[in-house]
C-alpha cells in the first residue's frame, strides 16, 4: 500500500476546514514555545481564537481592524486577479490618506453629506494617481510592476515624513502630525461605544461592487482572462493594454480608500504611522482569499481576529506581546502552506 | 513477451471515463499505431504510461513484471520515453546542453565528450543536427529531433509519441519516420498516436484503435485500409467531402490584401510584396512549403502584427492592422495555427465560447449569463464537442480545443474566413466535419483563405490554389487544373514564372 499524491483542487467550500486543520497544526507547533513561557497553550490558544468571539467590545474591535485590509485586500485581489502585480497598496493608502486629510481639514463648516462623500472622492482619485505611474510604464514599455509599485512606497513614506515635519506639522502641538480635519468631515461611529466607523460600511458596499464587477460584468470577465493567458487575451480582442491600466487604477483607488477610512474613522489627521503595513497585509488577505472576493472577506476577519486575540492573551497569560506575534505569524505559514495542499489530493493505493 | 503490456487500465475524471479496462501491449522494435477519434483517451492512456497520471484500476507490465509508474522519473527509469506536442526544451540551450540538461551523470560536464555522444546518436538515426545550435532558433521538425535524442539519451526502450506530426511539414513527417524506422531497426519500440491513417498504413506494424474510452480493434497494418481503419475508428461506414461547385462565386473581392512588406527585428524579409484576393463563394488555398511567410501573412490577417507597408481591404473597407477586435466586427472568422493562442485553458468552455464576440452577451457591460450559457449548449451540440459548459477549456483533448475555436469563429456567418491549419489534430470524422462547414461557408456567399500544410487537404477544398513562395505568391492554379508536379515546382521555387508576385495586385 502507498500514497500518492495527485492535482487535484479541492471545492472551495473545503477552505474553511482547512483553516480549521491549520489551526490545530499551529496548536502543536507552538505549545512547546508557549509551555516554555509558562503558559498553558489551550488556554493561549482559547485566548487568541475563541475569547474574542465571547465579548461584544472585542467583536468590535475584530470588525475595525478588518476595515483597513478588507480595502487593501480587495485593492490587491483586483490587480492580482489580472495579473499585474501590484505590491504598492500601502503608497497608494498614504496618498489616498493625505489627500483626505487636506479636505477634511478644508472642510470646515461643509455638512457631513458634503464632506465625507468628498473626502472619499479625494481619497480614491490620489490612489488612482499614485498607480498611474507604474501602470503606464507596464502597459507600453513592460517595466515590471513589482519594482516600480514597491519602490513607491518608500517615497510615499518619505514624502508623507516631509510633510509632516515641514509645512504640515501641527502648529499647535508642534507634533509631526497635520491638523485635525473638520468634525463634519469626521466619520460617523455605527456601533456604539466602539471604534467601528461608517469607513466599515463603505469596505463592505466595496467588496459587494467588485464582487458583482469579477463575476457578472464583462470587465471582470476580461481581466480574469488577461490575468489567465495574455496572448489569447489579445487574439479575442480585448484591449489588454486599456484593462491592465484599468485594473491598476481601480486597485490604487480602493487602496487610497483605506488610507482615507483610517484618517477619516480613526485618527482624525495624517501621521506618519498611520498603516502599520496594511498594504501589505492586503497582499496576505488577498493571497488568503484565493483572490476571490468572499475569500477575501473572510480572510481578512480571520486575520483581524488573531490580531484581536493576540493582545488579550498576551496580557491575560502575562507572556510576552512577542510570543503573539510568534503565534499569529506561525499560524499564518501553517495557513497559507494547508490552503495549498487544497490543490491536490492524496490517494491510497494498494 | 511484449516489452510493454496494459491490462484493463481505467481512468476517470469525475463521472467520464476516459479510459474503459483498456489492454494494450507493444512488441519489442514494433512500431504500433494507437488511433481513435478526438477524446477517445489515447492522451490519457499514454500519460498514464508516462506516470503523469494514475489509473484507477488495471495494470502496467514492463517485460512481464508488474509496475508502478508513480512519476514521469518512474517511466523514464523503465526504459519510457515521452515526446509530448507541445515541447519541453529550454530555448536558450544549445542541442546538446537540452540533451544532457537533468542527466549529466556527474558534478562536472565534459562539454567536449557529451557533445560527441549527442553527435553519435544523431548521426545513428540519420539526423542532421548541430549540437552547438541554439535550440529556440531551430525549426518544429528539429526541435522534435531534440525531443527525441533526449529520451534516447535517457536510455528510452519504448518511444511514445503523441501527434507528432501534426506541426510537422509533410517533408519534416518523412523525415521522423525514417528516424522511427533507424530507431526500430536498432530494437527499440515506438507508439504513435495520429489522426492521419495515411501515416498509420506507412509507419506502423499493428494499430490499436480506441473509442470513447474502449479497445474496439486490435489489427496487424498489413491486413487493413484507410477506410477499414476509419470505420472503425468511428464505427460506421464514413462518407467523404465532395467539392460543390454548383453555387455562385461573387464578383467582389471581400478579402484584397495588396502588397503586404514585413520585415523581422534583424532586417530578414519576411513578406515581400504579398497580394491575393478572394472572392464571396470560393475557397482560395494557399501552398507552400512551411516558413515561407504563411504564419506572418496569418498574423497579419488575424490583427497579431503589423506590416511595414500594404493594406488589407475587406468588403471595400480598409482593415486596420493589429487590432483583434475591429476584425469581429469586419466579420473575418479567425482560427489560428496556435490553438493555445485562441483558447484561455482557465476560463470556462463557455466563456471561451464567447469572449470573441462579448458584445452579444453583454448589456451594459453586464454579462447574460443565461445567453451566454444557451450558445455554449448550442455550439457544444451543433459541433459535437465532448464537454459542458463549466469545464475549463484546459480538460478538453486537443481536438476537442480545436472544435471550440471553429464553432465561436464560423457561429457568426462570417464574411471573411482566415484558416490557418483547421483541422491540426482532428480526427478523420472531425476533419471531414470541418471540410463540410468550410463549404457551407462558401457557399453561403463567405470568402474562405485557406492556409494548410496539408497539400491534399488543399487540393480537395480549394477553388483556387495560390503557392506561397519566399513571402510573396508565386503562382496561381484554378482547381480543375491543378498540377501537382507543378505546384510543387513552385513551391520549392524551381521554376519561377516571370509574373510572380503580381497574382491579385
Ligand atoms: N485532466 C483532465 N481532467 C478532466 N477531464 C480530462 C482530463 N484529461 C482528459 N480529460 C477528458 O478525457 C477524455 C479523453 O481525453 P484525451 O486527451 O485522452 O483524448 P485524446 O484521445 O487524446 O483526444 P485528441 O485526439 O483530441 O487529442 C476527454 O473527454 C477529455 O475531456
Ligand atoms: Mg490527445
Amino acid at each position: 500500500m502507498s500514497f500518492k499524491i495527485e492535482r487535484v483542487p479541492a471545492p472551495v467550500w473545503m477552505r474553511p476546514l482547512f483553516i480549521v486543520l491549520a489551526v490545530f497544526i499551529t496548536f502543536l507547533l507552538v505549545s512547546t514555545l508557549v509551555l516554555a513561557a509558562g503558559a498553558s497553550p489551550i488556554t493561549a490558544f482559547y485566548e487568541l481564537l475563541i475569547d474574542p468571539l465571547t465579548r461584544t467590545g472585542a467583536r468590535a474591535d475584530i470588525l475595525m481592524l478588518a476595515t483597513p485590509i478588507l480595502f487593501t485586500g480587495i485593492a490587491v485581489a483586483i490587480a492580482f486577479v489580472a495579473g499585474y502585480y501590484n505590491v504598492g497598496a500601502e503608497g497608494q493608502l498614504y496618498a489616498g490618506a493625505i489627500l483626505a486629510a487636506w479636505v477634511g481639514v478644508q472642510a470646515e463648516g461643509m455638512q457631513p453629506y458634503v464632506a465625507i462623500p468628498l473626502m472619499l472622492a479625494a481619497g480614491f482619485l490620489a490612489g488612482m494617481v499614485w498607480a498611474l505611474v507604474p501602470a503606464l510604464l507596464k502597459a507600453y514599455l513592460s517595466v515590471d510592476e513589482v519594482v516600480t509599485t514597491l519602490l513607491l512606497n518608500s517615497v510615499m513614506l518619505f514624502f508623507v515624513s516631509a510633510l509632516l515635519n515641514g509645512p504640515w506639522r501641527d502648529p499647535v502641538s508642534n507634533w509631526p502630525q497635520s491638523p485635525t480635519i473638520a468634525t463634519s468631515a469626521q466619520f460617523p461611529v455605527i456601533i456604539p461605544r466602539s471604534r467601528v466607523h461608517f469607513g466599515a460600511i463603505m469596505a463592505v458596499i466595496i467588496a459587494l461592487a467588485t464582487w458583482w464587477m469579477l463575476s457578472r460584468t464583462r470587465f471582470g470577465l476580461e481581466l480574469r482572462a488577461i490575468g489567465k493567458n495574455k496572448d489569447a487575451a489579445k487574439f479575442l480582442g480585448i484591449p489588454v493594454k486599456r484593462r491592465l491600466i484599468a485594473a491598476a487604477l481601480i486597485s490604487g483607488g480602493i487602496a487610497g480608500l483605506a488610507g482615507v477610512s483610517e484618517v477619516g474613522g480613526i485618527h482624525y489627521y495624517l501621521i506618519g504611522t498611520l498603516s502599520p503595513g496594511f498594504g501589505y497585509t492586503g497582499i496576505i488577505v488577498a493571497t488568503l482569499g484565493a483572490l476571490t472576493i468572499p475569500g477575501v472577506f473572510i480572510s481578512a476577519l480571520f486575520l483581524s481576529l488573531i490580531n484581536r486575540g493576540s493582545i488579550s492573551a498576551s496580557r491575560e497569560l502575562d507572556v510576552p506581546v512577542y510570543l503573539s506575534d510568534v503565534i499569529q505569524a506561525v499560524l499564518l505559514l501553517v495557513t497559507l502552506a494547508t490552503l495549498l495542499l487544497t490543490q491536490y489530493r492524496i490517494r491510497r493505493e494498494r | 513477451m511484449p516489452v510493454i503490456e496494459l491490462r484493463g487500465i481505467t481512468k476517470r475524471f469525475g463521472s467520464l471515463v476516459a479510459n474503459d479496462h483498456v489492454d494494450f501491449d507493444v512488441e519489442t522494435g514494433e512500431i504500433h499505431a494507437l488511433l481513435g477519434e478526438n477524446g477517445a483517451g489515447k492522451s490519457t492512456l499514454m500519460k498514464i504510461l508516462y506516470g503523469l497520471y494514475q489509473p484507477d484500476g488495471g495494470e502496467i507490465l514492463i517485460n512481464g513484471s508488474p509496475v508502478h509508474l508513480k512519476s514521469p522519473a518512474d517511466a523514464i527509469a523503465n526504459g519510457i520515453g515521452f515526446v509530448s506536442q507541445h515541447f519541453s526544451l529550454v530555448p536558450t540551450f544549445t542541442v546538446s546542453e537540452n540533451v544532457l540538461l537533468g542527466h549529466e551523470g556527474g558534478f562536472l560536464i565534459d562539454k567536449a565528450a557529451m557533445k560527441q555522444r549527442v553527435t553519435a546518436m544523431a548521426d545513428s538515426l540519420g539526423m542532421n543536427l548541430d549540437p552547438d545550435a541554439v535550440v529556440g532558433k531551430l525549426a518544429v521538425g528539429q526541435q522534435q529531433r531534440v525531443e527525441i535524442l533526449k529520451a534516447l539519451y535517457r536510455k528510452c526502450r519504448v518511444l511514445i509519441m503523441d501527434e507528432p506530426t501534426a506541426v510537422l511539414t509533410p517533408q519534416d513527417t518523412e523525415k521522423l519516420f525514417e528516424t522511427l524506422r533507424h530507431l526500430q531497426a536498432q530494437g527499440m519500440s515506438v507508439i504513435i498516436i495520429t489522426h492521419k491513417l495515411n501515416e498509420v498504413l506507412a509507419v506502423s506494424q499493428r494499430v490499436t484503435v480506441l473509442r470513447l474510452g474502449k479497445v474496439v480493434g486490435r489489427t496487424a497494418t498489413a491486413d487493413t485500409t484507410q477506410t477499414g481503419l476509419a470505420e472503425m475508428m468511428v464505427g460506421r461506414k464514413t462518407v467523404t467531402v465532395v467539392r460543390n461547385s454548383e453555387h455562385k462565386v461573387g464578383d467582389l473581392a471581400k478579402l484584397d490584401v495588396r502588397d503586404l512588406h514585413m520585415t523581422d527585428k534583424r532586417g530578414g524579409l519576411l513578406l515581400r510584396g504579398l497580394s491575393l484576393s478572394a472572392r464571396g463563394g470560393e475557397i482560395v488555398g494557399i501552398a507552400g512549403v512551411a516558413g515561407n511567410g504563411q504564419s506572418e501573412l496569418v498574423s497579419v490577417l488575424t490583427g497579431m502584427a503589423v506590416p511595414q507597408s500594404g493594406s488589407v481591404l475587406v468588403n471595400v473597407q480598409p482593415m486596420p492592422f493589429g487590432q483583434p477586435k475591429a476584425l469581429a466586427k469586419l466579420k473575418i472568422a479567425r482560427i489560428p495555427e496556435d490553438r493555445l493562442r485562441g483558447i484561455i485553458g482557465d476560463l470556462s468552455v463557455a466563456d471561451n465560447l464567447m469572449l470573441e464576440q462579448s458584445d452579444q452577451f453583454t448589456s451594459f457591460g453586464h454579462l447574460k449569463n443565461r445567453q451566454i450559457r444557451e450558445n455554449a449548449e448550442k455550439l457544444i451540440r451543433d459541433f459535437q464537442i465532448k464537454a459542458s459548459p463549466n469545464d475549463p477549456a484546459r480538460t478538453l483533448s486537443g481536438g476537442n480545443i480545436q472544435k471550440i475555436i471553429l464553432a465561436r469563429s464560423l457561429a457568426q456567418d462570417p464574411e471573411v474566413i482566415i484558416a490557418s491549419q483547421p483541422t491540426r489534430g482532428l480526427d478523420v470524422g472531425a476533419t471531414e466535419y470541418v471540410h463540410q462547414k468550410l463549404i457551407e461557408q462558401k457557399q453561403r456567399g463567405a470568402a474562405v483563405l485557406l492556409i494548410s500544410e496539408d497539400l491534399d487537404e488543399i487540393l480537395v477544398l480549394s477553388d483556387r490554389i495560390l503557392v506561397i513562395y519566399e513571402g510573396r505568391i508565386a503562382g496561381e492554379f484554378a482547381a480543375e487544373n491543378a498540377d501537382i508536379q507543378a505546384i510543387g515546382a513552385l513551391m520549392t521555387g524551381a521554376n519561377l514564372s516571370p509574373e510572380a508576385g503580381l497574382a491579385g495586385a
